[in-house]
């Protein structure tokens, strides 16, 4: 099992005529997703890697019985290609672009949380469930299979720590980039909660940044309703206060979004927070033998 | 982005928020001109600069002097223009070195009954725009925030439906406003509500909104920051970017396709990837060392990315060390390895590098690193790195 996605996924990819969509879509289809078409507006009857491309997603949802999706469209246009994705029924829409105006997310967030549908990013690496299924740009071959479910606002920072994870044994059952932007589509709490539900996850593993109170409500949650053991770490700790420190939603303002914060509420929540980025491994494994006992 | 008072304040005139008169000088002599031209009695000099806190700052160089001053004639005008102009101003906000200032606004006096703060940010929680009021107008809001959060009314809107009437005569009644003055605020708080998502801001603060005597609201000071991923459909705005008030490396860096922030430390890092970059300041200070800066060099880093990155870190006096970080993932790390050594080589290093290289074909990366001419030191993992980099700048 997994939490979003798995090998009966079927995916489209929304801007697969662009040459950043098509690259990321060649490094899915040759992970073993199943990639079953894409949608570009005006270049429907086209083919791109030998999938078929159509005009609008709710074509290509009628004649592909695709159910999930990956965003490359320009930021300009991002919102409202996810909001088509929503409206055309596909339940899991992951939005790779960075670069969306907060406007924009704020209109389309209220919606997608009425709707049925889950919204991963925007300004995200994507999802991958190890073995399965890669909807993203991560590279497939550093996830193992296991036990561990991952959860980041990062992108390479994610892959260092898959990475220690699978050198020390610990596969992962799903990795899901949340992205870096103040509003995105899924939180850490909506995360924790679908691990903590998930038969194959035994553990999770959080990373978190600057900015924002993300990590504090999911310090709170796992305190309430999380049993599986929790490992976190939190980048930028050395960071200055007021500048964006890459990440749109990578900024402390108005004293609030601190590391310190964070990692005071997280460890009130009796998370194993790592010391530095090379302990994200071994504070997971760390957290594992503190359940056991 | 961030823009200067007279700057956001234009923006609200044309959005018929009522702001006062005011006229841009950059020297004494217009400093005078502007005041005659206001006609009035009194007017106030402001110091523009992209900080606040300049009421209570000072020039480094005259600490007699204030970033804004009440002034009754042309003359009294010239003289504290001419006293700020081509200063540090230093206030709570610019760091100890302050920042100069390039031009002043004069504004006309105006007969101030109350002072109230009013703002508005998009709320992560709330995943959308908030509107804040308080009656403490003029103060530091985050000590209002910190001590009596009881007197800040929030309301939140929709983008598309602005703010409600109901909502503008409720923060109205709470701010103790009554007869001609509850019209005057809801216009004005709407209004406010309005530009801040035409405009896509990030941060729309008025502090003081002053309620003068005739019971009328005015914006006496206006802070705005706009959204940079939204700048694409704001030609207008992006050009008030006043690239004086920025960081010069961090512009350098924004030209080349860089995320950078200039730091205080030794050890200069090029990472690729935001949360890896925070990551690896974070590891640099774990081991006892101090990071100059944050650079970001994304998912490209070709030769040329590589090649600027160099330079702009090695154009800081302060740096003794380097640090490269690249996890390779879609990059492969010979792709990278060969961009490090061409640069290495265009940009003439003169303090150690490290570089800890680990994903896609590392051993290759590795042994391409190894095989120049280039003393070029090598870190097999995180600790390793971080170990090695803090004692070439400790030795240095």
């Amino acid at each position: 099992m997994s939490i979003l996605i798995n090998k009966n996924t079927r995916v489209l990819c929304q801007g697969i005529t662009g040459k950043v969509g098509q690259f990321h879509t060649k490094g899915c289809l040759e992970y073993g997703t199943k990639m079953v078409g894409g949608v570009t507006p005006g270049k429907g009857g086209e083919t791109v890697l030998g999938l078929p491309v159509f005009d609008t997603v709710v074509e290509a949802v009628e004649q592909t019985g695709a159910d999930a999706t990956m965003i490359f469209v320009p930021p300009a246009f991002t919102a409202d290609a996810i909001l088509e994705a929503v409206d055309a029924g596909i339940k899991t829409v992951i939005a790779i672009t960075e670069g969306v105006p907060v406007i924009d997310m704020v209109r389309v967030y209220e919606i997608v949380r009425r709707s049925n549908s889950v919204l991963v990013g925007p300004n995200c690496p994507g999802v991958i469930t190890p073995e399965e299924c890669k909807i993203g740009i991560m590279p497939g071959y550093i996830h193992k299979k296991g036990p561990v479910g991952v959860m980041s606002r990062s992108g390479t920072l994610t892959y260092e720590a898959v990475w220690q994870l699978s050198s020390l044994g610990l596969g992962q059952s799903t990795c899901v980039g949340l992205g870096g932007d103040p509003i995105v589509g899924t939180s850490f709490v909506d995360l924790f909660r679908m691990y903590q539900a998930d038969p194959a996850t035994e553990a999770i593993l959080m990373m978190g940044e600057i900015g924002g109170t993300a990590e504090e409500e999911a310090a709170a949650f796992v305190r309430e309703h999380v049993t599986k053991p929790v490992a976190a770490f939190i980048a930028g700790r050395a960071a200055p206060p007021g500048k964006r420190m890459g990440h749109a939603g990578a900024i402390i303002s108005g004293g609030k979004g601190t590391a310190a914060e964070k990692v005071a509420a997280l460890e009130a929540a009796h998370i194993e927070v790592a010391e530095g980025p090379a302990d994200m491994g071994t504070a997971m494994q760390r957290a594992i033998a503190r359940k056991r006992r | 982005m961030k823009i200067h008072e007279f700057q956001a304040k234009e923006i609200l005139r044309k959005a018929g928020v009522p702001v006062p008169r005011g006229i841009v000088a950059h020297t004494a002599d217009e400093a005078a001109a502007a005041f005659k031209e206001l006609g009035g009695k009194l007017a106030v000099v402001k110091a523009q600069i992209h900080a606040g806190g300049r009421g209570k700052g000072t020039l480094k160089t005259n600490p007699a002097q204030h970033g804004v001053e009440l002034v009754k004639s042309a003359a009294d005008a010239a003289k504290v223009a001419g006293n700020l102009l081509g200063q540090p101003l230093v206030t709570i906000q610019t760091g100890p070195s302050g920042q100069t200032v390039r031009q002043v606004l004069v504004e006309e006096g105006c007969d101030i009954a109350r002072e109230l703060y009013l703002g508005i940010v998009v709320d992560r929680a709330a995943a959308g725009p908030v509107l804040m009021v308080s009656a403490q107008g003029g103060m530091n809001i985050e000590e209002v925030a910190a001590h009596t959060p009881e007197l800040i009314f929030r309301e939140r809107f929709h983008p598309d439906t602005g703010l409600l009437s109901y909502q503008a005569r409720k923060l109205a009644a709470r701010l103790g406003l009554k007869g001609a003055s509850v019209a005057s605020a809801e216009k004005f708080i709407k209004g406010l509500c309005r530009v801040f998502v035409q405009q896509d801001c990030s941060l729309a603060e008025i502090n003081p909104l002053v309620v003068t005597g005739a019971g009328e609201l005015l914006a006496l000071d206006a802070k705005m920051t706009f959204d940079d991923n939204a700048l694409f459909r704001h030609k207008d705005l992006a050009e008030l970017r006043d690239l004086a008030e920025e960081e010069p490396m961090e512009v350098r860096a924004g030209q080349a396709g860089l995320s950078f922030v200039k730091l205080e430390g030794n050890i200069g890092c090029l990472v690729n990837g935001a949360g890896l970059a925070m990551s690896t300041m974070d590891l640099i200070l774990l081991h006892g060392g101090s990071p100059a800066n944050f650079l970001d060099v994304g998912g490209g880093a070709n030769v040329q990315q590589v090649t600027e990155a160099f330079r702009i870190l090695l154009s800081d006096k302060h740096v003794k060390a380097v640090l490269v970080n690249i996890f390779g993932g879609i990059m492969r790390c010979t792709t990278i390895a060969t961009a490090i050594m061409e640069a290495y080589q265009q940009v003439g290093f003169n303090v150690p590098l490290v570089v800890r290289l680990e994903g896609t074909e590392v051993e290759e990366g590795r042994k391409i690193l190894a095989g120049g001419k280039f003393d070029i030191i090598s870190a097999t993992g995180l600790t390793d790195a971080a170990q090695k980099v803090v004692k070439a700048a400790t030795a240095a």
